[in-house]
């Protein structure tokens, strides 16, 4: 059989030779380009054996050693893999840390962070947390004999006070889900810095599109990967990533990512790293519809307020402006008529916002917090940090804007209208 | 639905995103060759992954509607849609095609379908008198690149399809260049739409398929008889990628369009590139007709360096654009069309047609573009 004939062209070299075309510099120059280089190229270098400009998928358990001591970089995929360190490195590029760690979901991330923790410490988190970090927190008290402390966090002074001889970990949330609620972290930062405790960051909600905590002092950031950094709606994984020169906690991380099993599969990490190549573009997407909708909602009469950092009157607009680099795509509201059928009544009217769990995926996603994300709380807990029933999150995907006003319009239309 | 959904919208949600079963977001990969039937052969609509398969359906079903058909099918590559599509016809029939088309498409016409007893004139589609001479009594379809691949010469679709209504002739348009997101045959008068979908529509460099959308149920019966019986079907994964590569088809058509049009206005003023060839360009010969049939003019630029030494050096010292074959990916990607893409065209014919040593095929990504001219500077200069 004759060979094709643009092979004739080419000269076919051995697997893993290396390239003297421009690509092979790409690594080096990354740190130094722009967010959306770093979000297309991070992690993808061309494959070194066969030069593929996609990152091959290592669906592999084990790797062949060279001898009894030796391997070509990986041994076992719980430990490491390929496709995975390549997430991981595009991962602390974008948050500008040393390193990071990718979970099979975000629980299992901070899950790997409390585990950083001797037994008897004691953990400073905010009163309106995520759900899920309140349900693994309130367990590592009852197991593992690691008390927390809830509390509003917006008051850096009452987080000093706040601080006791066994506190090793201040964890914050900001924004908040789903208040929108927002932290000083250069603030908190300082706390943290003075009295010697960890500092980390969830930053799921704006994604390092929007916010870099590591700048502003933060030990770790902590990520649901499922959410914006995924984008797509279609995997469960998380990230912890470690600040500049905080390899020995990395390392940690790492060991612990191995030893609890908690490291995210190869299919999963390259579809994550496929999803952060449009970060960029769907973040600034998502971005500008939400402001559309919270100027919309803000001005309903059915609509008693609405939470978005980025509406001139949310009463953290400015510390929004100087810590973020954009407001995110999360926004919550609360309906004049809160009773479960006026509840009820909107979300089965909305036809784009999906009733669901999650957020961050490119269609948008409607939830009731209360009886949702944030089930786990106690009616009283809910109440007191503001969590009623007639709050309504939403995840404002990237589909046409006019689209999801009018679904809004239609939606509240039913509502009877406020008095005011 | 009342009102046709925006674009943006549409790529988005088609009615086949949500799983039917347990209310999945993301459509279920039914990886599975395979279905169960009853002693009666009856089915709950699969049988067996060649002739469908649910991943692929929502894919078809999805794609159809973007390119406002009737029925779409899915295909293991650009090549296996295109051919499938001429296996319609039969020995002795006649076609006339784009003399500038995809390498890929000249060889299967000279090398395959020839073989088969089936003629091509190849024609400047651009030139309606050229296309209405080169009609033979044997004729049974006309085939449309537009733009062209490498030229960028834009054909009229509706003044072709009017030249094919009149004579009953199949008009078939490939849109890969400019994905369903800028242009919309079917909508100017085609009858069946081809795309190699490994491109824009994909989107990420990791899928290899292809797509026909046809006007008509019929049309599309006859495709899907030809998909089922020679088999180049899309497998499940791949479907799935596809259609995951389709949810960010605007956000990313606008960026490649904005980063084209910036950058052909900028290689036009640099010293050492001779001539650059972009539909958005007003000086493109075809300016006014690109603007008039499609939203936009794609992502694709061709541009010739002042001597071959030249193109050389300068591709050899790329760094963020890589040198490869394929386009329509989130990465900046360049070759020269005269030793790869279109390597399967006869020397002396390459010459004609401007395909030259000088002339290098870029497809501009979604990088930040003054990253991309930095590169182009650094590749262009001497030191």
């Amino acid at each position: 059989m004759s060979k094709p004939e643009e092979s004739g062209e080419f000269r076919i070299m051995a697997p893993g030779s290396p390239g003297a075309m421009g690509w092979a510099g790409r690594p080096g120059l990354l740190p130094a380009t722009g967010l959306g280089t770093q979000c297309v190229h991070g992690g993808a270098a061309p494959d070194p054996a066969y030069g593929a400009v996609a990152a091959p998928i290592y669906e592999t358990s084990t790797f062949a050693l060279l001898d009894i001591r030796t391997s070509a970089g990986f041994e076992y995929t719980r430990t490491g893999n390929p496709t995975r360190a390549r997430l991981e490195a595009a991962l602390a590029l974008l948050e500008g840390g040393c390193g990071a760690i990718c979970t099979s979901s975000g629980m299992s991330g901070i899950i790997a962070v409390l585990s950083l923790l001797p037994h008897g410490s004691h953990v400073l988190c905010p009163d309106d947390c995520y759900g899920g970090t309140f349900r693994a927190l309130r367990h590592a008290q009852a197991v593992h004999g690691l008390e927390t402390t809830f509390l509003d966090m917006t008051d850096p002074e009452a987080v000093a006070a706040a601080v006791r001889p066994e506190t090793r970990l201040i964890w914050a949330e900001t924004p908040s889900n789903p208040l929108l609620r927002l932290l000083d972290l250069a603030s908190l930062a300082k706390v943290a810095r003075e009295r010697d405790l960890l500092l980390a960051v969830d930053n799921t909600f704006l994604s390092p599109v929007n916010q870099r905590p590591l700048r502003w002092g933060a030990d770790l950031v902590f990520h649901s990967t499922t959410k914006y950094l995924n984008g797509h709606s279609d995997v469960v994984g998380g990230t912890v990533v470690a600040a500049p020169g905080r390899s020995g906690l990395l390392q940690r991380l790492a060991a612990l990512n191995n030893t609890l099993g908690t490291s995210q599969s190869p299919h999963d990490c390259a579809l994550v790293l496929r999803g952060l190549k449009t970060l960029h573009l769907r973040m600034r997407a998502h971005e500008a519809n939400s402001r559309a909708l919270a100027s919309y909602l803000d001005a309903h009469p059915a609509v008693a307020r609405v939470n978005y950092p980025g509406l001139p009157g949310h009463p953290q607009h400015a510390l929004a402006l100087r810590q973020q680099e954009g407001f995110g795509a999360m926004l919550s509201f609360e309906l004049r008529d809160g009773s479960p059928d006026s509840v009820r009544r909107v979300l089965r009217r909305l036809r784009w916002f999906t009733l669901a769990e999650s957020l961050g995926g490119v269609e948008s996603l409607v939830s009731q917090p209360a009886s949702m994300s944030h089930a786990a709380m106690t009616p009283e807990m809910r109440e007191r940090i503001g969590i009623r029933d007639g709050l309504i999150r939403l995840s404002v995907g990237v589909e046409e804007q006019a689209d999801l006003v009018e679904d809004l319009r239609q939606a509240l239309e039913a509502q009877p209208l406020g008095k005011s | 639905m009342k009102a046709p959904l925006n674009k943006e919208t549409l790529v988005l949600h088609t009615g086949n995103e949500i799983d039917q079963q347990f209310g999945a977001l993301s459509v279920p990969i039914y990886q599975v060759s395979t279905f169960l039937q009853d002693v009666h052969g009856n089915t709950r609509g699969f049988e067996y992954s060649r002739s469908g398969n649910p991943t692929r359906d929502a894919l078809e079903k999805a794609f159809a509607q973007l390119e406002h058909g009737k029925r779409g099918l899915a295909f293991g590559s650009g090549i296996a849609a295109i051919s499938a599509v001429f296996m319609c016809f039969s020995s002795g029939d006649h076609f006339v095609v784009s003399d500038v088309v995809y390498g890929g498409t000249y060889r299967l016409l000279t090398k395959i379908l020839s073989r088969m007893g089936m003629t091509v004139t190849f024609v400047d589609t651009a030139n309606l008198a050229a296309v209405e001479a080169a009609i033979t009594p044997a004729t049974k379809a006309v085939f449309v690149e537009t733009p062209t691949n490498p030229m960028m010469a834009v054909s009229d679709i509706k003044a072709i399809a009017a030249i094919c209504r009149g004579r009953r002739l199949r008009f078939i348009v490939d849109n890969t260049f400019m994905s369903p997101y800028w242009q919309n045959p079917l909508l100017l008068g085609a009858d069946i739409v081809v795309h190699s979908a490994t491109k824009y529509l994909g989107g990420h460099s990791d899928v290899l398929a292809g797509l026909v959308v046809t006007a008509t149920e019929e049309m599309g019966e006859e495709v899907h008889f030809i998909q089922k019986a020679m088999g180049g079907v899309l497998g499940p994964q791949d479907s799935w990628l596809l259609m995951r590569g389709i949810k960010t088809l605007a956000v990313r058509m606008e960026k490649h369009e904005r980063n084209a049009n910036t950058l052909a206005q900028w290689l036009c003023t640099l010293p050492g590139i001779t001539s650059v060839f972009y539909p958005g360009l007003e000086t493109h010969p075809q300016y006014r007709l690109a603007k008039a049939q499609a939203g936009g003019f794609g992502g694709m630029i061709s541009f010739e360096l002042a001597s071959p030494e030249l193109a050389e050096h300068f591709l050899s010292r790329l760094k963020l654009i890589a040198l490869a074959i394929s386009l329509g990916g989130v990465e900046s990607l360049i070759c020269l069309p005269a030793k790869t893409t279109h390597a399967s065209f006869p020397p002396e014919l390459l010459e004609k047609l401007g395909i030259n040593d000088r002339l290098v095929r870029f497809s501009v990504g979604i990088e930040h573009v003054e990253e991309l001219k930095q590169d182009i500077l650094q590749a262009l200069g001497n030191e």
